[in-house]
């Protein structure tokens, strides 16, 4: 055994199901702790708190009929907003999708109402998951709960902040280049991306098709195995969904990594600031101790990863946003005819970001020059595929930074897209392969700032990825109180 | 293979157009230097002799993927028709179009 035990909301839903608590009464507590600080931290766009007291008075009933609610009876959980959510807002913090309710339910969603969660708002994000900071948001920007003036990282920083303050024991983000992990490692939560199509992408609102996956946030390795297994699995409405058993991980997190090789990523040390690399080095040493061994690794093409990403997202983006014309949802401005309607409605609806990536992706995209761009950019990702399957034939996973920094000043870097992309350096090459990452928390800087350590799997090795994390979490410096002291 | 040249406020006036996008000339400067920036950072990509690598649009592909055909019920359609900014008749309203071939 080398794990921590059941997670802070396994054990709110034992509690639950067995009676002991009333899901209203956890519900009423959540909703004190987001009336009592999210003013300062600004996690969510909406509190759903009408659907939520109706959803945990469901629960409730069921507990008192002697039916089970489910592996979540009770827990509160944090929905990104480009989650759809039927009759809800679901804004993806746009302006273009202000007041916009889907008219059906993410997959995802109905999954968490099956297993009898109660889904407590939807949170703040940058503007359709372009950015690294929860800046990039018609809402305004989050602040980190461990420093109000500093960022959560993003783009799912409402989701990392909103489990970090106490808000929710979980949440759900959308992780395309690091948006899950990066806010999760910023914020001092747990982050996880799954394999590209283990978890059903119906109803999320589409960045990069062929990198968006939805993945949990949570405040214990557990936890996040737990939500795991609830999103996870065949989805027939996604077409890119896997049709093939999907690794369940909560019985498997704590069987440690006694045996296991464990690959140490070099080229995620590139750079990145000593406090934050001294920590990915300590974790090593944690899981040699467990029984691992401990090798270097290098994989040069990781490096490369940046310029592919930023080439190919933005392409996937270009093309998913041509759905915002003003006709059938959301923002229009109305103009004289229909082309006019479509630009006036796209100018004044998108932020600066979006349009800024939606041209990179034209560009990339445009003749004359999608060979020299786009085209290479994913013979690029083929070279990823092959130096990381390279790295899997000698090691079980690969171990590196989740960040190349601890959270940085809000406006610090929002005006400056390149040294911005920069922030996703570590995270990036996972989504470009599909493959599997988690991370966790490990200990803080001397500044007291969060720091992750990442763990890197082939596709589909959830359960190995789970278990290596297992044994970082335990092996961590005592976690730093997410008090906003430091500002 | 060989890098296109820096990006000019012209090509990016144009991708604009195309992209359905009005830039203010504050905007367009801005973001011809930026663009410019990231593009310059892609020249690592670019610049590379990739002969012979076949390219990879999805890490994970599936092929043919086909449900069986049988009559399922589909969204509302006066729920999808209440989210639209313009309706008429139960179709989406929109502006004149103007300039298209006929």
């Amino acid at each position: 055994m080398s794990g921590t035990g059941p997670g802070p909301a396994a054990e709110l839903a034992g509690e639950v199901r067995r009676g002991g608590r009333r899901a209203v009464d956890v519900l009423d507590e959540h909703l004190a702790a987001i009336d009592a600080r999210d003013h300062e931290i600004h996690a969510f766009n909406l509190v759903t708190r009408d659907e939520a007291r109706a959803q945990a008075e469901a629960v409730d009933a069921r507990v008192a009929r002697g039916d089970d609610p489910g592996p979540l009876a009770g827990v509160p959980v944090a929905l990104k907003d480009n989650l759809c959510t039927r009759g809800l807002p679901t804004t993806c913090s746009s302006r273009i999708l202000a007041g916009w309710c889907p008219p059906y339910d993410a997959t995802v969603v109905t999954r968490l109402r099956d297993a009898g969660a109660v889904m407590v708002g939807k949170t703040n994000m940058d503007e359709f998951a372009m950015g690294s900071s929860t800046e990039n948001s018609a809402t305004g920007p989050t602040r980190n709960p461990h420093d109000t003036g500093r960022v959560p990282g993003g783009s799912s920083g409402g989701s990392a902040a909103a489990v970090a303050a106490g808000f929710a024991p979980l949440a759900l983000g959308s992780d395309t280049g690091g948006s899950i992990r990066q806010p999760a490692a910023l914020c001092g939560v747990v982050g996880m991306k799954p394999t590209y199509g283990t978890v059903s992408r119906y109803g999320l609102v589409a960045f990069a098709s062929s990198l968006d996956q939805i993945g949990p946030f949570a405040r214990s390795v557990a936890d996040a195995a737990l939500l795991f297994d609830v999103i996870g699995g065949h989805d027939p409405a996604d077409s890119t969904s896997l049709n093939r058993p999907t690794p369940r991980v909560l019985s498997v997190v704590d069987e440690g990594v006694d045996g296991m090789t464990v690959g140490v990523l070099t080229e995620l040390l590139d750079g990145v600031d000593p406090e934050v690399a001294a920590r990915t080095h300590q974790a090593a040493e944690a899981l040699a101790a467990a029984g691992a061994r401990i090798e270097e690794v290098s994989v040069p093409e990781v490096l490369l990863g940046l310029s592919a990403y930023y080439l190919i997202a933005p392409a996937e983006a270009s093309s998913n946003l041509a759905r915002y014309d003003g006709v059938r949802f959301g923002l229009r401005v109305d103009a004289e005819d229909t082309v006019a309607m479509n630009t006036a409605t796209r100018s004044a609806g998108f932020g600066a970001e979006v349009k800024r990536r939606i041209m990179l992706g034209t560009y990339a995209l445009s003749a004359g020059y999608m060979d020299a761009y786009y085209n290479q950019a994913l013979r690029v990702r083929t070279r990823i595929l092959e130096g990381f399957a390279a790295a899997y034939r000698r090691c079980d996973v690969l171990l590196g930074p989740t960040t190349p920094t601890t959270a940085f000043a809000l406006g610090e870097k929002v005006d400056d897209p390149m040294t911005m992309y920069r922030s996703d350096i570590c995270t990036i090459p996972t989504n470009l392969a599909g493959h599997p990452a988690i991370s966790v928390p490990f200990g803080a800087s001397a500044d007291g700032l969060p720091i992750g350590v990442q763990v890197l799997a082939p596709a589909l090795a959830e359960s190995t990825l789970f278990r290596v994390a297992a044994v970082v979490e335990a092996a961590a410096p005592a976690p730093v109180p997410a008090t906003g002291a430091g500002s | 293979m060989a890098t296109p040249g820096r990006l000019t406020r012209d090509q990016v006036a144009h991708v604009a157009d195309l992209a359905r996008l009005t830039l203010t000339e504050e905007e367009l400067e801005l973001f011809t230097g930026q663009l410019a920036e990231i593009l310059d950072h892609a020249a690592d990509v670019a610049s590379l002799d990739l002969t012979g690598v076949a390219p990879t649009a999805h890490a994970l592909a599936v092929t043919n993927v086909l449900r069986a055909d049988q009559v399922q019920p589909c969204l509302d359609r006066q729920e999808v028709l209440r989210a639209a900014p313009s309706v008429e008749d139960e179709r989406f309203r929109v502006p004149r179009i103007l300039g298209e071939a006929p």
